[in-house]
Formats: structure tokens, sequence, C-alpha cells
């Protein structure tokens, strides 16, 4: 059995500590906030102090940090379905109680236990979701191609009609910022195709011209998307990053609770 | 000589004829189709997470060799305590799984964050303004007043001035030619799928139908 002192200290801290702090809180409510906020301290500060701190226990190929990352990957597996136990609650309830549009939850239970449960059969029957050893596609796969795949793809085209009414409203050239706004996109969209070549198609004199044009808008296109538009995303990820290094170590340090759904003083 | 196509590509076909009615106004055929959608994508998480994640990481893992792996357990377990949630008397027990993960993740977001996205960005933002010609004015001098003045129109925590009211002013210039950017590039990238599916329909469901292909 591997007994090395990375996981031991894993295991104590991520298993005997919430162990221990479970027992303590049925009795006794005030632990209940206090000890997750103190697990959530190590938790956060492996990561950190593992990049600061060579040691094989703690950064090194079975160390400390990289194990706790393999061990959260299976929680991200639970947390992802927990989300799907929520869904299926609503939508039951609303079949139960006859609310309007109660079918489509119906619909929404069907495609969910179909796919769901062609995943499960792939896990249990060994075969994955791809293919099946004869080479044919397994259930899951099928679903994929013919519902999902379809479906994605037309639910996300449709943005295209919406997003044209939102650009018919939103590039209007009433000030500056939308001036600017109306020609970075329209420039960009025009840029990305061959939209001179194609408009002195039936003008053959013109198409040299048009060709040379049309080269010097991808040009200023890639000049947009790397300098002013670079300048303006590097801006924004400093932002957000010194903010969310702010909010990390707020959560760390205990100070923001709210992700455990306690207020301040709790 | 037509052909009828097979039933993946009718019911593909249906599908996507269900939600481009959504275009003409809110229909049974349409929000059919949005439900299935919903069910399905999450169904498809199932499978994705039970057979990518769970399987490899955690069942295998402790099926083939027990003794290296044993401590694997402990997320399994983990995770079983984020559904005590659903049991109001203990739900607080969820915590426990709920504070290692979000801070294990934040902890190693701050460390990705300084080392991978605040250092580099600035890195870029300092370019040599030594030379004064027509790149280093183009590229470098656009970039670094571009970086600053958003910087300076995100700096909440100085009521600003005259001068730096200016610095932001030019900063949101700076921000909407690259929303108008990413506006169009979000655009492109639409229409290129509903071009797709308008392919999809006409070549592959109409034409064979009436014998074009």
């Amino acid at each position: 059995m591997n007994l090395e002192f990375g996981r031991l200290a894993l295991v104590f801290l991520f298993a005997i500590i919430p162990a221990v702090g479970i027992a303590l809180g049925i009795n006794s409510p005030g632990l209940r906030a206090r000890i997750p906020l103190l697990v959530a301290f190590f938790a956060g500060a492996i990561p950190i102090i593992s990049l600061y701190v060579p040691k094989k226990f703690l950064s090194g190929p079975t160390g400390m940090s990289p194990r706790l990352d393999q061990w959260l990957i299976i929680v991200y597996a639970f947390a992802i379905l927990l989300g799907v136990v929520n869904v299926v609650q609503n939508s039951t309830r609303k079949i139960a109680r006859r609310e309007s549009g109660w079918p489509f939850s119906i619909v929404l239970l069907l495609g969910l236990f179909a796919t769901g449960g062609a995943g499960i059969y792939g896990a249990i029957s060994h075969h994955g979701i791809t293919s099946l050893p004869d080479g044919t596609a397994t259930p899951f796969k099928w679903i994929q191609d013919q519902f999902f795949q379809p479906l994605q793809s037309t639910i996300f085209a449709l943005l295209a009609f919406f997003m044209a009414s939102a650009a018919f409203r939103a590039f209007r050239a009433r000030n500056a910022e939308a001036t600017i706004l109306l020609f970075a996109g329209g420039l960009v969209m025009a840029g990305r195709v061959p939209l001179l070549e194609f408009l002195a198609v039936p003008f053959p004199p013109l198409q040299p011209a048009a060709a040379g044009a049309s080269q010097a808008l991808g040009k200023l296109t890639e000049w947009i998307m790397d300098t002013p538009n670079g300048a303006a995303q590097s801006g924004i990820i400093i932002g957000a990053a010194l903010g969310a290094a702010s909010m990390a170590i707020r959560v760390i340090l205990g100070i923001e609770r709210g992700y455990l759904g306690l207020g301040r003083g709790e | 000589m037509p052909h009828i196509p097979g039933i993946e590509t009718w019911i593909a076909a249906l599908l996507t004829l269900a939600c481009m009615s959504f275009l003409y106004k809110d229909n049974p055929f349409f929000r059919f189709a949005e439900s299935l959608f919903a069910g399905i994508s999450l169904g498809y998480f199932i499978g994705i997470t039970l057979n990518q994640t769970l399987v490899p990481n955690l069942i295998l893992p402790l099926h083939r060799d027990f003794g290296q792996n044993w401590d694997l357990l402990v997320p399994g377990l983990l995770g079983v305590l984020l559904y005590m949630r659903y049991v109001p008397k203990i739900g607080w027990i969820s915590r426990f799984a709920l504070s290692i993960y979000v801070a294990y993740y934040i902890g190693l977001d701050f460390t990705r964050r300084i080392h991978g996205e605040v250092l580099p960005q600035l890195a870029r933002a300092i370019v040599p303004l030594s030379k004064f010609d027509s790149h280093t004015i183009l590229y470098s001098l656009i970039f670094s007043v571009g970086v600053f003045s958003v910087l300076i129109y995100f700096f909440f925590s100085k009521e600003q001035d005259a001068v730096t009211r200016r610095v932001a002013r030019l900063g949101i210039w700076f921000l909407m030619i690259s929303f108008g950017a990413a506006f169009g590039f979000t655009v492109m990238g639409r229409v290129a799928l509903l071009i797709g599916r308008l392919n999809f329909l006409i070549l592959d469901w109409i034409y064979p139908m009436i014998g074009l292909r």
C-alpha cells in the first residue's frame, strides 16, 4: 500500500479533519462553519505553497498538489452530476403539478434518460461511448450525431438572426463610442471574407484593384485584432486577473464565505 | 434518381426545421426541440463525465491497483458528501467537499492568473520605444497607450480628475474597438454555423429527394 508522506498528509487534511469536523458539528452548530473554513485554508494554500516551495512531497509528480488535483477532478464529476439531480427534481415537480408546459418536461426527461442511459451503458459494458468492437457507433454516439450536434448547431446558428437584429440597434452611429464599435465590427466582418472580389465579379476591369483593396482590408483587420483589440484585451485580462487574485486571497483567508452559503457573521 | 434519405437525416432535418421555426414565433415545435436539446445535453454530460472522468480517474485506478490508489476513496466520499445538501438536516456536511473544491481551484487560479496572465500581459505591454519609426507608432506605442488607458478606465479606487477622465475616455474607445471586433468575429462564426445547417438541409435532405444528388 502506498503510504507516501504527501498522500497521508492529504488524507489527514481532507478526510480526517472533515470527519472530526462532522462529528463535532453534530453537537456544536458553531463548528459547522469554522472547520470547513479551516479545511478551505489548507486546500487553497497547497497549490500556492507548492509553487514556491520545491519539495517533492508538495510539488513532485506524486506530491500533494498534483494528487489533490487528481482528487478534485473526481469531486468535479460529482459536482456536475449534482446539476442533473436539480433538473430532474424541477422537471418531475412540474409534471406532478401539471404546470404550464409540463409535456415539454417529459420530453426533457426522456432526452436526459435516453442519452444518460446510453452513457451509463457505455461505462458498464466497457465499450466506452464512441464505437462498439465491430466498428459501429455506440447508442451514445448515435444520439450525439443525430440529435445533439444538429440541435446544438441550429440553436447557435439561430443566434445569427438575433445578433443581426441586435446589431441593427447597437450599430447606430449615435456618438463617438458607438461609431467606433460600428467601424471595428464592420471592418472585421468585411476583412474576413473576400467581399470586394465578390462585388467586382460583374466588372472584370475592376477585379485587380478589388483584389488589392481586399488584401489591404485583410491587413487592416489583422492590425485591429493585434493592436487596439490586443491592447484592450490585455487591459481587461490584467484587471480581471488582479480582481480574481484578490478574491482568491479573501476565500483562502475565510473572509469571503458566500460560496458556502454563510453570511459575514456566521 | 430520387431516393429517400435515411432516418438519421430525417431526424436531424426535422429537428433543424423545428429550431428554425422560432424565427416565425414561439411555437410547440420549437419548445419540443428546445426541451429535447436541454435533456440530451444533460444526458450527454452524464455520459462524458462518467466515461471520461469517473471511470479513468476513479473506478479503473481503484479496480486495477488498489494499493497504489487507495487514497482515491477520499475524493469519492467527498463527491458523495456534495449530495448531502438534499437532506436538509445534515445539509451543512456538504460544505466540507465544497470548501475543499472551491478553495483548491481558487488557489490554483491565483498562481495561474499571476504567472500566466498578469505578468505576461504586462511584459507584452512594455515595448521598446527608442526608435520613432512607423512600426513603433503603429504597433508598440498604440498598444502601450491602449493597455494603460484601459487600466485607468478600470481603476475605481480613486475619483477621476480631468486628466484621468480623458485617459479613461481613450480607454473606452479601445474597449469599443475590441467589442466591435469580438462582435464581428462572433457574427462570422454564427453565420458559418447557419450556412452549415442550410447546406445540410439542401444538399443532404432536399437534393437527394428530388434526385439532384
